[in-house]
């Protein structure tokens, strides 16, 4: 009997606060076996946004710096000028990065800060009680928009990664749906690749990863699963947005070094 | 050290270079800009320092934050619109523990105000500024020379107390050249136990200001106090001169103490007893002297650029048996020690020498 | 390949996820509560062949289920 899969090394032995079906969790996961796998978690300075995932730093257990709502890409700029051979990591929602940080996040994409965000993308404000996020699509009912997203009144979805996507500093950019199991994998891989893109000193990458939120979706998790894979994918599809690495695919990840074979 | 003529902003981009400053993360806003561009000539020439425009002052606080939590020695600086949207910045540094030193070269306000000198955000640098309970510790310079020593201080004080420190000057301040003569520079930097540099061989940390349980964050608050109680207790600097056998004390600091000494001469030489306190650390404030000059002189003229201010402070001080008079020009004008000699003089015919002769 | 997992039912939130996922039908709904309320989900080799594939370790939040290759 051999254990194939196993509670990561990177986690804090302590439950999950997040709803049942959650991706937060999933992402927290993955980022730590990452940083196992590439033997980076002691070299690893993450930083927390606010939202659902501020409490991230009790899962994850390598260094972790709590940012105001928003500034996670200016703090990660902070970081890494100083630290360069660190790998720095920006965790954000939606709103965060979107609507409160959309300055920092541009500008800092816009320096080719050598920095991973990774954004999660539910398309609301999950923490507070389900509010309009900048991601939120048109007619989807929040809170805040109770008729339902109007663009007359709100404002179009913003495609903040394909905005930014347009900056010369960026150098990977990649959008995953962690709603089915090969979106999940596939999220690891993307995440493997910003990392080796921050490496590799070649510039900004972002991961954008659409993910349930089941509790202000109003929507069971498989049901939740299902309005990404019919709806949320037709406004923000899954996929490479831009790719500007001068060293790619070298070795594909997932080919060489498996452990928790995803 | 020769003593070399410099202008006030460039003193004190200067003087953090030699204290160990090695990140700068700014934002263009007069009567300040001369800072940034210093530290965007003279810090990239060093190894590992790091000098970035900020897209905004708010950005530029955050950035603050991240270079803070990895040990760094980092400054920003701005003036009046510029520190308001750092507050929030500021709350998180003095919440989490992180020192940090902010430069602040008033400008006339509110709003965008004007580029000429002014000591409005009196309120701003003491009473926190930001949200939540905290205090930054404000350091008052009055000259080019304090400029170039109390940035030393700043940063000293700010790893001493894990606080941010406010540098509280002024338009006239930044712009006026001086004779300076700079200490030299900082070799070893204090050592710090409570960095983020990545978990190499210890566990891994986090800084947060975030304390959902309502206990540990009284608990937590409580401890901040009792940080603030104890640079209250060491840290208060003022300087005082001629009270020993005055009738009226003036209160004045920065640029305004200087044109309060030029007014106290002229007032002596016209037979007025005129004494000056001139706070260096407006916060902790120096209550202590305050009161206890209150105690013998019955007249105090608090005199501040702007409508009135630290006059509170003061009047906290001094308790019930002391006639707190004010004058004060807001918005930029800068007064002369005439003028204010007439204001002493008009106090000393109208009230002091009354209330002696009744 | 054979193998079987273990759940941990403390920490399942019920959020069915795995139990959609497997496709060998070896993962069920359970049938008592756990702490926080919950009914976890329940390893059942006789529903179903468990191949360890990982796909329900994967797909859990919670990272409530260990995988064993037997």
């Amino acid at each position: 009997m051999k254990l194939l899969y196993g509670w990561p090394k990177y986690l804090k032995k302590n439950p999950f606060h997040y709803c049942p079906g959650c991706g937060h969790s999933i992402i927290h996961r993955q980022i730590a076996e990452l940083l196992e796998e590439m033997n980076l978690a002691h070299k690893t300075i993450s930083i927390a946004p606010a939202g659902c995932a501020v409490l991230a730093y009790n899962y994850w257990d390598f260094d972790c710096v709590e940012a105001p709502h928003g500034r996670g890409a200016a703090v990660a700029t902070g970081i890494k000028r100083c630290l360069p051979d660190r790998l720095v990591i920006s965790y954000q929602g939606d709103g965060d990065l979107a609507a409160i940080g959309t300055a920092e996040t541009i500008h800092a994409a816009n320096r080719g800060e050598r920095v991973t965000v990774i954004f999660i993308n539910n398309a609301n404000y999950g923490m507070t009680g389900g509010q309009m996020a900048p991601t939120t699509i048109l007619d989807q009912y929040t809170t805040t928009t109770p008729e339902g997203r109007n663009a007359r009144m709100h404002g179009f979805p913003v495609h903040i990664s394909d905005l930014v996507a347009m900056l010369p500093g960026v150098a990977y950019i990649e959008r995953v749906a962690i709603s089915s199991p090969k979106g999940i994998r596939s999220a690891k891989k993307a995440i493997k690749n910003a990392f080796e893109t921050q490496i590799n000193d070649e510039g900004f990458s972002l991961i954008e990863v659409l993910s349930p939120c089941p509790t202000n979706w109003k929507k069971t998790p498989a049901d939740s699963w299902k309005w990404i894979n019919d709806v949320l994918v037709d406004e923000f599809p899954p996929g490479v947005l831009v790719d500007r690495r001068r060293r790619k695919d070298k070795k594909r990840s997932g080919k060489k070094g498996k452990k928790n074979a995803d | 050290m020769t003593k070399q003529l410099m202008r006030g902003n460039h003193v004190v981009a200067e003087a953090a270079i030699r204290a160990g400053c090695r990140c700068y993360f700014g934002y263009p806003i007069t009567p300040q800009n001369e800072l940034g561009e210093y530290m965007a000539e003279n810090l990239p020439k060093i190894k590992g320092a790091v000098y970035i425009q900020a897209e905004s002052e708010l950005a530029a606080i955050n950035m603050i934050l991240g270079a803070s939590v990895t040990g760094a020695r980092a400054m920003t600086s701005s003036s009046s619109p510029g520190i308001s949207l750092k507050q929030e910045g500021i709350s998180f540094l003095a919440g989490q523990e992180l020192p940090a030193v902010i430069v602040n070269m008033t400008r006339g306000g509110p709003g965008l105000g004007n580029i000429a000198p002014s000591q409005a955000d009196y309120f701003q640098a003491t009473r926190g500024g930001g949200h939540g309970d905290y205090r930054t510790l404000v350091l008052a310079p009055s000259s080019a020379q304090e400029i170039a020593d109390l940035t030393f201080d700043a940063f000293d004080l700010a790893d001493k107390y894990r606080n941010p420190v406010i540098l509280l000057g002024d338009g006239l301040l930044g712009q006026m050249m001086e004779p300076v003569e700079f200490r030299e520079p900082v070799k070893d930097l204090p050592s710090k136990e409570w960095t983020l540099r990545g978990a190499d061989g210890r566990p891994s940390r986090f800084s947060r200001s975030l304390i959902l349980n309502p206990t540990l964050m009284e608990e937590h608050n409580w401890k901040l106090h009792r940080k603030y109680q104890l640079i209250t207790k060491q840290e208060t600097r003022v300087e005082e001169s001629g009270t020993e056998d005055a009738e009226l004390v003036m209160v004045a600091y920065g640029v305004a103490a200087r044109i309060a000494r030029g007014a106290m001469k002229r007032a002596r030489r016209e037979g007025f007893r005129v004494g000056l306190i001139r706070p260096i650390t407006l916060w902790p404030f120096p209550s202590d002297i305050i009161r206890n000059t209150a105690n013998r002189i019955k007249h105090f003229l608090v005199f501040e650029m702007n409508t009135g201010q630290m006059i509170e402070d003061v009047k906290l001080a001094v308790g019930d048996n002391t006639k707190v008079h004010s004058y004060g020009r807001p918005g930029g004008s800068v007064p002369t020690p005439m003028e204010l000699e007439r204001v002493i003089a008009r106090l000393y015919y109208h009230t002091i020498q009354k209330e002696s002769s009744s | 390949m054979e193998g079987h997992i273990v759940i941990n039912g403390e920490l399942c939130k019920e959020c069915g996820l795995c139990i959609m996922c497997c496709k060998q039908g070896a993962i069920v709904k359970g049938e008592s509560y756990n702490a926080k309320g919950y009914i976890p989900a329940k390893f059942d080799p006789s529903q179903g062949k468990c191949n360890a594939c990982q796909t329900c370790a994967i797909v859990c939040p919670e990272v409530a289920i260990e995988v064993y290759r037997d």
